[in-house]
């Protein structure tokens, strides 16, 4: 029995679109993990998408003309990270965008860490 | 070719490389101030991961009239403090309950290190998220937020209460003073340098 004839509360059903209608219902972005912090940098020179793509995708693709993190392009689409990785990895099969790092080394680098803590001092 | 070279944003793509990214991050109860203090050190933005509901969640989550939903979305607070061209600081506020573990793995993979935040008067609450850095073997501080209706203690009743040993710094903030916060992020950071030259392990293995 469904929850409308069986009298009960149909909740809030969310956006209109689904977010994962969006990637077609794909949950896993294709080839190599994209961490929250990964640089994405748009190909200079790639020619347009040839491939079926969506409004977000171009949108992507312009947000990271400067490299920008996972965790940046997100919040700045407003779609939920495994959304956007899924985009992220089209677009990357595609050869239009780079995706880099995170360099973790640099965390076992006292100068880094240094550095770090002195810029927060000046905060 | 969609990006011409009189485009500054494309010629700047084609200069700057990456920065090195920092991962920090802000865990603890419910309403303990994670968000105020993201908040107070930088822009904060939601960020939100849509996850698999999880079987710890079940029970927890009302799912009555929805037994069909499998996935929920989950809001993370997130700040960048730049620091220059070339190092970035990403700060994530993670909920703290236990039954977000699953999104804690990848949270902590690669990160820097965490503030766990501790409310004297749910100071339980605080509990799962130190035992998560614990056995995960990441650099972790513990920052007591300190509200204006709390009760004080002082510092080794605290420490105590917390179960925590000597070599995990314990500090008081007011997470709604910038300076307050910064100082937090500041012992974090002066942890996970002492561990380092002390040759403890920095980042835990995924």
């Amino acid at each position: 029995m469904n929850a409308r004839r069986s009298g009960r509360q149909v909740p809030e059903s969310g956006p209109v679109v689904r977010p994962y209608a969006l990637i077609a219902g794909r949950t896993r972005p294709s080839g190599q993990a994209i961490d929250l912090i990964a640089s994405v940098c748009a190909v200079r020179g790639a020619s347009a998408p040839d491939f079926d793509c969506e409004p977000e995708h171009l949108r992507l693709l312009r947000m990271c003309r400067v490299p920008a993190s996972v965790a940046d392009l997100a919040a700045g689409l407003d779609l939920p990270l495994g959304v956007v990785r899924v985009l992220i990895a089209d677009l990357r099969d595609h050869g239009l965008v780079t995706v880099t790092g995170p360099a973790t080394a640099g965390l076992s680098d006292g100068r880094i860490l240094k550095e770090v803590a002195d810029a927060l001092r000046r905060l | 070719m969609p990006y011409a070279d009189s485009d500054p944003a494309a010629a700047l793509a084609a200069t700057s490389a990456a920065p090195f990214a920092i991962k920090i991050l802000i865990a603890g109860g419910f309403g303990v101030g994670k968000t105020t203090l993201v908040g107070s050190v930088s822009e904060v933005r939601p960020l939100r991961t849509e996850e698999d509901l999880s079987e710890p969640g079940s029970g927890v989550d009302a799912l009555d009239g929805v037994e069909r939903k499998t996935t929920t979305t989950v809001a993370m607070d997130f700040g960048r403090i730049t620091i220059n061209d070339d190092l970035v600081v990403y700060l994530f506020g993670t909920p703290g309950q236990k039954r977000f573990w699953f999104m804690w793995d990848e949270l902590a993979y690669g990160a820097l290190g965490a503030v766990v935040m501790a409310d004297t008067r749910r100071l339980a609450d605080c509990f799962p998220s130190i035992d998560y850095f614990e056995r995960a073997g990441m650099p972790f501080v513990v920052a007591v937020n300190c509200f204006d209706d709390a009760r004080r203690y002082p510092l080794p009743t605290m420490r105590a209460a917390l179960n925590l040993t000597d070599d995990i710094p314990l500090l008081l903030c007011d997470a709604r003073q910038r300076s307050s916060s910064r100082d937090v992020l500041v012992a974090l950071v002066e942890h996970a340098l002492a561990r380092l030259s002390a040759g403890q392990q920095v980042t835990p293995a995924r």
